[in-house]
C-alpha cells in the first residue's frame, strides 16, 4: 500500500540523510584536527581554528580574537541553534524523523531519538575533561548505526533513496569542503594526512597506496576513487543511481548536473586533476547545489506550513 | 527482607489486589508471587529501565511543556474472563446503541418524537453539525473506534464514567505498556495466560477499509494529524507504521472536484478513507474555524458528496455529550431492547425541573462536571472542594444548567502502585477500545488502565500528571494459541566459516564479543 511517499516525507527524509551524514563528517573533522593539535605541539592553535571554521562555511570571530579550540566546539559541535553543528545537525535530523516516524523504521528513529538523549551526558563530560572524544565517537558511531540500520531494516523502495540521495550530496559537499581549504585557501591548510583521517580515508588510502598520503594523489583518492565510499566519484554515482531509480529522465534537471560531473570525473587523469582542481571543486559544489534544488522542485513543489527544520527557512 | 506490601492499607474503595488485607485475590496471587521477593530497590531499578527506554523510543507525553516518558506503573491490572465477558459485551452493546442513536439524531430522529431524549439536548449541542445531516456513512458506521471510561465502585461492580466517541486516544500505550511489561516481566506472562493486545491495527485497518465510500476497490486509508506538536503524534505516527498506512497533514492533502488527494513524490494519489485525529472544529476551515491551519480546505464537501469516508464521523459530539450520557441507559432499552450490561454512575441533570435545586443543596457532596469538558478539566469534587469552589460552582450551574451533570462521587478502585521505595493503594479506571466495522463491534482485550498517582486522587488523566497499568485479561482455560506453532525440523545450520589452512577457525568464535 505504501508504493508512494508523500512529498513532505520525501523530504523530511532527504534533510535526516543529509544532517546525519553532516553530523559524522563534522565528528570527523573536528576528531582530525584536534588529534594533529595534540600530537604536534608547535602548531598554531588560532590557525587551525580558522582552517576549521572555513572547511564548514561558519563565519570565523575577527583577527583580533584568539580562536581557540574549546571556542570551536561550542560553535561547531555544541551549538544546537545551528544545523552547521553536529548538535544542531542531530536535532534537525531527529526533527525531520520525527516528522517521518512512519516511513523511517522505529529502529531508526530510536537511533535518532536515543543519540539526543545521549548527547547532553558526553557534552558535560567533554566539558569536564575537556576531551570531547568520547562525544565525537559516540556520534560516529550512532551516524554508523543510523545507516546500517536504514541499509538493513528499509526497503529499497523511494523513502530509502531519499536517504541515501540526501546522504550522498552531504557528502560530496564535506569532502569538496575540506579539499577546497587546502586548494584555495593555503594560509589555513591542514596537511594531507590530516585530510585523509578527516574523511575516514586513512586506512583505505594505505592499502590502495600506502604511505600517509602526499599532495595530489590524496586528493586524487577523495574525488576520484571509484570504490571508496566517501570519494566524490562514489558518492557521485550513488546520488545518480538513486535520481534514476526514482524514475526520472535523462534530461532531468536534478540529475543532469551531477551526472556530467561524474562522467567527468571518471575520464579524467591525474595531470588534468591537478592543474583543473579549483575549478573542479568549485564545479562540484554547485553541481550538487543545483541538483538539490531540482529535486526540491520536482519532489517536494509546495511549501509547508513548518518549516522549522529545514534549512534556510 | 523488607516486604514492599508491608504498609500497604486499602483505602476507603475495592482493592484489586486484596480482598481485605493480607488475603489477595486469585487472580494476583502469581504478580503477587513473582513481586514480593523483589527488593524496593531492584523494583525502582526496572522502572527507571523502563522510563528510560520510553524515553529512547520516544513514548513520550508533553506535561507542563515538557517531554516525559509514559508513566508505566509496575503493577499490571487483571481482569479475569468473566469480568472481561461482561465489560466487553457491556462496551459492544453501549456502542450499538451510540450508532443507532447517531443514526436517528441525524435521520429521522423517532427518539425526540418519542420522547426517550429532548429535542434541545439534540438542538443546543455545541457538536450537532448540519454539516453531518444526511450524511449517509457506508455501512452505517459513524463510531469506528470508542473509547468507554469504566470505573469499579465500592461494590466491585463496573459502571460507566463517559463515552468517547470522537476521537478517543490512548490505544497506543496499551500496545506499549504491554510491549514494556513483557520485557520487565517475561516469567509472568509464560505463567499466565494473558490474551494479546497485538491485534488491533489489523482490526482499525478493516474497520477503515470496510468504511471506504462504495465502488471502490482497493481504498486509500491515512492518518490525519495535527502534526508533530501534537500530544498524541506519537500514538498517530505508531497506528500509520502498524497498518502501514500514510501518516499525513491537512497540507500534505488538497481537495479538487469533491475529491481528495494526497500530494506524493508521483503526483497527487486519490484518498478513500481518512482516520483523522482531530476535532471536527479543526478538520476544514472551509466549515468549521475558519483560522484553522492544520485541517484541509474542503474534505468536508468531499465526505458530503460521498467521496471520502470521514472516520470518526463529523458531528459524533453529539452521543459523546455528557448529559446525553445521562440518557444512555434508556437509549439502549429503546433502540435495542435490551436491558443496559454496564450501569451508569448515578447522575443528575441541573437542567430538568426539580433537579436544578436538588443538586444546588447538595453540592458539597457531588461531582459537577461540565458536559463538555475533556482531560478532567473544570471537574469539582464536592466533599473535597472548599467554601469558595463550592460557591463559584453553585453560581455558575444556576446561571447554565445546560452546561453541566452532577454524579454521586464513586470511590473508585484501587490497585497497589508504586509509590516511592513501596506500594501503595491509588485509584484507577479503565478505558477499553471498541472498533466497529459495520458488522462487528469488537473490544480491545483490556484497554487503558489509567492511575492517579497522587494519594487519594480521582482523576486519572495523564495530562494531570496520571500514570498508567498494563491490563491483563486472563485467558480462561489454558491459553488459546492463535497460530499453530511450526513443525518439522529446522534447517541445517549455514557451514562454519574454514581457516585459511582449511580447518575450522574454532577459536574466532566466542572470541569475539
Amino acid at each position: 500500500m505504501n508504493d508512494v511517499i508523500l512529498s513532505r516525507i520525501a523530504e523530511a527524509l532527504t534533510w535526516t540523510g543529509r544532517y546525519v551524514e553532516r553530523a559524522d563528517a563534522t565528528g570527523r573533522i573536528l576528531d582530525a584536527y584536534l588529534h594533529r593539535l595534540l600530537e604536534d605541539p608547535w602548531r598554531d592553535e588560532d590557525t587551525a581554528c580558522r582552517s576549521l571554521y572555513a572547511i564548514l562555511g561558519v563565519d570565523a570571530p575577527g583577527r583580533q580574537h584568539h580562536c581557540d579550540m574549546q571556542q570551536v566546539l561550542d560553535q561547531l559541535a555544541f551549538d544546537a541553534r545551528s544545523t552547521g553543528s553536529i548538535e544542531g545537525a542531530l536535532g534537525a535530523a531527529r526533527l525531520n524523523a520525527r516528522s517521518a516516524r512512519e516511513a523511517v523504521s522505529s529502529e531508526m528513529w530510536e537511533c535518532l531519538n536515543s543519540t539526543w538523549h545521549a548527547l547532553a551526558d558526553q557534552r558535560t563530560a567533554a566539558r569536564r575533561t575537556g576531551g570531547p572524544y568520547a562525544y565525537l565517537e559516540l556520534v560516529r558511531r550512532r551516524a554508523a548505526l543510523f545507516f546500517g540500520l536504514a541499509d538493513s531494516t528499509m526497503s529499497r523502495d523511494d523513502s530509502w533513496r531519499f536517504v541515501v540521495l540526501g546522504r550522498s550530496l552531504e557528502r560530496v559537499d564535506m569532502t569538496v569542503r575540506l579539499l577546497s581549504v587546502r586548494v584555495l585557501d593555503a594560509a589555513h591548510a591542514p596537511d594531507w594526512p590530516t585530510l585523509l583521517s578527516a574523511s575516514g580515508a586513512d586506512e583505505a588510502y594505505a592499502r590502495v597506496h600506502g604511505g600517509f598520503g602526499e599532495g595530489p594523489k590524496v586528493a586524487e583518492f577523495l574525488l576520484l576513487d571509484r570504490d571508496f565510499p566517501r570519494s566524490a566519484l562514489h558518492a557521485l554515482t550513488t546520488a545518480e543511481e538513486c535520481l534514476a531509480a526514482l524514475g526520472r529522465p535523462r534530461q532531468d534537471p536534478a540529475r543532469r548536473p551531477i551526472g556530467a560531473l561524474r562522467t567527468h570525473l571518471e575520464y579524467l587523469d591525474s595531470e588534468s586533476l591537478e592543474a583543473g582542481l579549483p575549478t573542479l571543486l568549485r564545479d562540484l559544489q554547485q553541481a550538487c547545489m543545483a541538483s538539490a534544488e531540482a529535486v526540491a522542485e520536482k519532489f517536494f513543489p509546495y511549501q509547508g506550513p513548518v518549516e522549522w527544520a529545514q534549512e534556510g527557512a | 527482607m523488607a516486604d514492599i506490601f508491608d504498609a500497604y492499607a486499602p483505602a476507603d474503595a475495592w482493592d484489586e489486589m486484596f480482598e481485605r488485607p493480607g488475603e489477595v485475590r486469585t487472580a494476583y496471587e502469581p504478580v503477587l508471587a513473582a513481586l514480593q521477593p523483589v527488593e524496593p530497590a531492584e523494583l525502582r531499578f526496572r522502572a527507571d529501565q523502563m522510563a528510560r527506554a520510553f524515553t529512547d523510543r520516544g513514548v513520550t507525553y508533553a506535561f507542563a511543556g515538557e517531554e516525559r516518558p509514559w508513566p508505566l506503573d509496575l503493577v499490571p491490572r487483571i481482569l479475569d474472563a468473566l469480568e472481561w465477558d461482561l465489560i466487553q459485551r457491556g462496551v459492544a452493546q453501549r456502542v450499538r446503541a451510540l450508532e443507532a442513536y447517531l443514526a436517528d439524531a441525524y435521520g429521522p430522529c423517532r427518539a425526540f418524537e418519542d420522547g426517550v431524549v429532548p429535542w434541545r439536548l439534540l438542538l443546543n449541542s455545541p457538536h450537532f453539525h448540519r454539516a453531518a445531516h444526511g450524511v449517509e456513512p457506508p455501512g452505517g458506521v459513524r463510531i469506528h473506534v470508542a473509547g468507554i471510561d469504566l470505573v469499579r465502585d465500592e461494590a466491585g461492580d463496573f459502571r460507566v464514567l463517559e463515552d468517547n466517541v470522537r476521537v478517543p486516544s490512548g490505544v497506543s500505550y496499551v500496545i506499549e505498556n504491554r510491549r514494556a511489561m513483557t520485557r520487565v516481566f517475561p516469567s509472568l506472562f509464560a505463567e499466565q495466560h494473558v490474551v494479546p493486545v497485538d491485534g488491533y491495527a489489523q482490526r482499525l485497518l478493516a474497520a477503515l477499509r470496510a468504511a471506504a465510500p462504495g465502488g471502490i476497490g482497493d481504498p486509500r486509508v491515512v492518518v490525519l494529524t495535527p502534526g508533530p506538536n501534537n500530544a498524541a503524534y506519537f500514538e498517530h505516527a505508531l497506528l500509520a507504521r502498524l497498518m502501514g498506512v500514510q501518516l499525513v497533514e491537512g497540507h500534505d492533502l488538497v481537495c479538487r472536484g469533491n475529491r481528495v488527494w494526497m500530494r506524493t513524490t508521483r503526483g497527487e494519489m486519490p484518498v478513500h478513507v481518512v482516520y483523522r485525529r482531530l476535532d471536527d472544529d479543526f478538520l476544514d476551515p472551509l466549515h468549521f474555524r475558519p483560522d484553522s491551519v492544520i485541517g484541509c480546505p474542503g474534505i468536508m464537501g468531499a465526505a458530503m458528496a460521498g467521496n471520502v469516508t470521514l472516520a470518526n464521523a463529523v458531528g459524533n459530539g453529539v452521543a459523546d455529550d455528557k448529559l446525553l450520557y445521562t440518557y444512555v441507559p434508556d437509549l439502549i432499552r429503546y433502540y435495542l431492547s435490551e436491558e443496559p450490561i454496564l450501569p451508569n454512575v448515578e447522575s443528575f441533570r441541573p437542567d430538568e425541573p426539580g433537579q436544578l435545586e436538588a443538586v444546588l443543596d447538595q453540592i458539597d457532596q457531588l461531582v459537577i462536571k461540565p458536559v463538555d469538558g475533556a482531560g478532567g478539566q473544570g471537574i469539582v469534587i464536592g466533599p473535597k472542594a472548599d467554601r469558595e469552589t463550592l460557591e463559584r460552582t453553585r453560581q455558575a450551574v444556576a446561571a447554565d444548567p445546560r452546561g453541566w451533570i452532577a454524579q454521586r462521587p464513586v470511590a473508585l478502585s484501587t490497585s497497589p502502585t508504586l509509590a516511592g521505595e513501596r506500594m501503595a493503594p491509588r485509584h484507577i479506571d479503565l478505558r477499553p477500545f471498541a472498533v466497529n466495522d459495520g458488522s462487528e463491534v469488537w473490544v480491545l482485550p483490556g484497554g487503558l488502565t489509567r492511575v492517579a498517582l497522587q494519594e487519594g486522587n480521582l482523576i486519572v488523566n495523564s495530562s494531570q500528571g496520571g500514570g498508567s497499568k498494563d491490563t491483563w485479561v486472563l485467558a480462561e482455560g489454558p491459553a488459546e494459541r492463535p497460530y499453530e506453532e511450526a513443525g518439522g525440523p529446522l534447517p541445517e545450520k549455514a557451514p562454519r566459516q574454514l581457516g585459511p589452512d582449511g580447518t575450522r577457525a574454532v577459536v574466532q568464535e566466542g572470541a569475539q564479543q
